[in-house]
């Protein structure tokens, strides 16, 4: 465990680094062109236009800012449960509704920034990565806004368990590669990007879904994703008149946590929990890399990555293909170091509970990704007091995972 | 230190000719043909021999190069058993130069140091290690240097006069230019290009420059060696190898053979050119 630092919101150093995690572990053709991003970014960062037109379409077209809701149904349920057991506790659980943003979570925040960036450095052609296809819908969406060719790479297993958001991007007008090489999933979704990338340096600006990948995308993907803490703060004080005492989120590559977290970093009287996949159980496959991982060198970055004794990375395993990554963020990792952060996992199983929870419960169908968070609050929330207000980031809707459920359930009728 | 890859060039540099560079992937498609192959390369006319050190992440390689990885890892092959199979050909070899490519994880999860002890004791020259860009030299760069082995890095049509001094700053042995923006096995650059580009290079170092990347027949061979200090040839190697396989992906009695027969035209191509421009 290394020292504790004074803020832990200062990161990353000018190399790039978390603590020892993050970096810049690329082929030197992709070199020069990250450096661009890098004193583009900053430039950007700085001009008073960019953050102009970030907010207005931040407001006017993702619809932001995204309500914070009491989730009274959901708070009632698990004040019954703390009973059951003869306590008296329950906190209040409100939900960050990034769900509710256009293309129906967290990711178009980014994707947003991202666009922007890439119309100031001039490129025309913008390819991404893409899991559940979320980053992928987000990316075709502003791709059409802005009038910019797209290419979307998702592995074949997600493309088949994924279909409404493939027809989705298809209708924006993106081109989907489907991806057939290593797992078909989002790892190799990712490696094929880089591959295209590389070859294509030139004119393609990559949109990196999560805060992963080399400096700058971890630090930038942060940035723009902080509107949902910065939104959390004012809002938690408009409603209660102070801040949270607990935050919760789901965590793949772990964009959607990191821009709740962000802002609560330093707050020390405030709880963080990020909530990791453990698919069929951490003994067995599953997708919890800070959990059952180590620190590794993938996808431009150092961080914890799921790995055999050789250094080969290992197959992740979710029901939910937006988690399905066998690395995360390294500035989680940095935080997981450090202590800030508490990392827990849900199941599988335990996600497709909350799921059905929480629809029947708040008329609110979220995704499985969010659904692996609202799993942990089931669990965390009957311990707490009835004063205690915890914020669960809502980070994606369930439309897209509608059919892959309804099979599930199907099959379990039988 | 004068390495096996120094006095590999200054033998070249007196015979008046290019290098011709070879690649293929360590336990490609198992490890006991592998090693067959590799003892059969310098035969065969390679200078050089390049060995892939198989990763199941291979971000900047081709589908020939992915698919050479993937049949390794399945045959057993590891970062361990690629360094024992150095040390097998090294017994019969003590003059080519061996320099082992790939990525940074499996080195990174071996252990720096001990990776670099042991890849010296098994008679390992020189590393590329695809991912490590000069930013992250403290890494493995400067640790390898240390130890005597060669660090060679790459040089791309993205690494312009600006970029170069800190691209060749701690890179010896010999400078890889990879003569396209793209993934190993794609399209070749055209050889007016590439001289042009391996000129450049040379202006800001002198080091050899060998040029990789889209060589695949003996006539492109002999084009690029004509423009520079070395060919580098790796897909066309992985297909011919792979083309030789039996329906299962196993090895057949053809595929040692199969290699070294296109390893001596390509080498017959190199040699057949005339002594690269200074």
């Amino acid at each position: 465990m290394s020292s504790l630092p004074n803020s832990f919101r200062s990161g990353p150093d000018e190399r790039g680094h978390f603590g020892m995690f993050g970096g810049r572990f690329v082929a030197e053709t992709l070199m020069p062109l990250i450096l661009d991003l890098e004193r583009a970014y900053a430039d950007a960062k700085s001009d008073a236009a960019f953050q102009r037109d970030m907010a207005r379409y931040r407001k006017d077209y993702i619809g932001r800012p995204s309500p914070l809701y009491f989730a009274e149904r959901l708070t009632d349920h698990l004040r019954e449960i703390s009973a059951a057991s003869g306590g008296a506790g329950g906190a209040k659980i409100y939900l960050k509704r990034e769900e509710l943003n256009h293309t129906g979570s967290h990711k178009v925040n980014n994707v947003l920034g991202q666009i922007l960036v890439a119309r100031r450095m001039g490129k025309k052609r913008i390819i991404a990565e893409t899991g559940a296809g979320q980053h992928g819908v987000a990316t075709a969406t502003l791709c059409a806004r802005f009038g910019l060719d797209c290419v979307v790479y998702m592995g074949a297993v997600d493309v088949a368990r994924q279909e409404p958001n493939v027809i989705r991007m298809e209708m924006l007008g993106a081109k989907v590669v489907p991806v057939q090489s290593g797992t078909r999933t989002l790892k190799d979704a990712m490696n094929e990007a880089l591959r295209d990338w590389v070859t294509n340096v030139h004119d393609t600006f990559y949109c990196i879904g999560t805060v992963a990948g080399p400096h700058p995308y971890p630090m930038m993907v942060r940035d723009f994703q902080s509107i949902i803490g910065e939104e959390t703060r004012r809002q938690m004080q408009e409603a209660e008149g102070r801040l949270p005492d607990s935050l919760i989120a789901c965590i793949g590559g772990g964009s959607n946590a990191m821009g709740l977290f962000h802002p609560f970093l330093d707050e020390s009287s405030v709880e963080i929990f990020g909530v990791e996949a453990a698919g069929h159980g951490l003994d067995k496959q599953h997708a919890a890399s800070l959990t059952g991982g180590r620190p590794g060198v993938l996808h431009g970055n150092r961080t914890y990555l799921l790995m055999n004794g050789d250094g080969q990375i290992e197959d992740a395993h979710s029901i939910s293909a937006g988690l399905d990554y066998p690395g995360i963020g390294p500035e989680h990792s940095w935080l997981h170091e450090t202590g800030r952060v508490t990392y827990l996992s849900a199941t599988d199983e335990e996600a497709l509970g909350a799921f059905q929870l929480l629809s029947r419960l708040e008329g609110i169908i979220p995704a499985l990704e969010s659904a692996h968070a609202i799993a942990r609050v089931i669990e965390l929330a009957p311990g707490r007091t009835k004063d205690h207000l915890m914020v669960v980031n809502l980070s994606g809707r369930g439309d897209k995972d509608v059919p892959q459920v309804g099979d599930i359930l199907k099959g379990r009728k039988k | 230190m004068t390495t096996r890859i120094d006095t590999r060039f200054a033998e070249l540099r007196k015979q008046g000719r290019s290098a011709f560079v070879t690649f293929l992937m360590a336990g490609d498609p198992d490890p006991a043909t592998s090693l067959a192959i590799i003892k059969a390369l310098p035969r065969a006319g390679a200078d050089i021999i390049e060995i892939g050190m198989p990763f199941t992440d291979p971000m900047a390689d081709g589908p020939a190069v992915q698919a050479a990885g993937r049949r390794a890892l399945d045959a057993g092959m590891t970062l361990t058993g690629t360094l024992r199979m150095i040390g097998e050909f090294r017994k019969d070899d003590d003059s080519t130069p061996v320099v082992l490519m790939g990525y940074y994880n499996p080195v990174y999860i071996y252990g720096v140091e001990k990776f670099l002890d042991d890849a010296r004791a098994a008679g390992v020259d020189g590393l590329i290690v695809v991912d490590l860009p000069p930013e992250e030299d403290s890494e493995l760069c400067i640790p390898a240097m240390k130890a005597g082995l060669n660090f060679i890095r790459l040089a791309t049509p993205t690494t312009d006069d600006k970029r170069l001094p800190a691209v060749l700053a701690n890179t010896s042995g010999f400078v890889y230019y990879v003569s396209i923006t793209g993934i190993t096995g794609s399209a070749a650059a055209d050889s007016t290009a590439v001289g042009a580009a391996v000129g450049r290079i040379k202006r800001h170092t002198s080091l050899p420059v060998c040029v990789g990347f889209g060589i695949r027949t003996p006539d492109a061979a002999r084009g690029i060696a004509e423009r520079s200090d070395g060919a580098v040839v790796g897909s066309a190697l992985v297909d011919a190898l792979s083309a030789s396989l039996d329906a299962e992906g196993k090895a057949t009695s053809g595929t040692v053979q199969a290699v070294a027969s296109l390893a001596a035209a390509l080498a017959e191509g190199v040699r057949s050119a005339r002594q690269a421009a200074e």
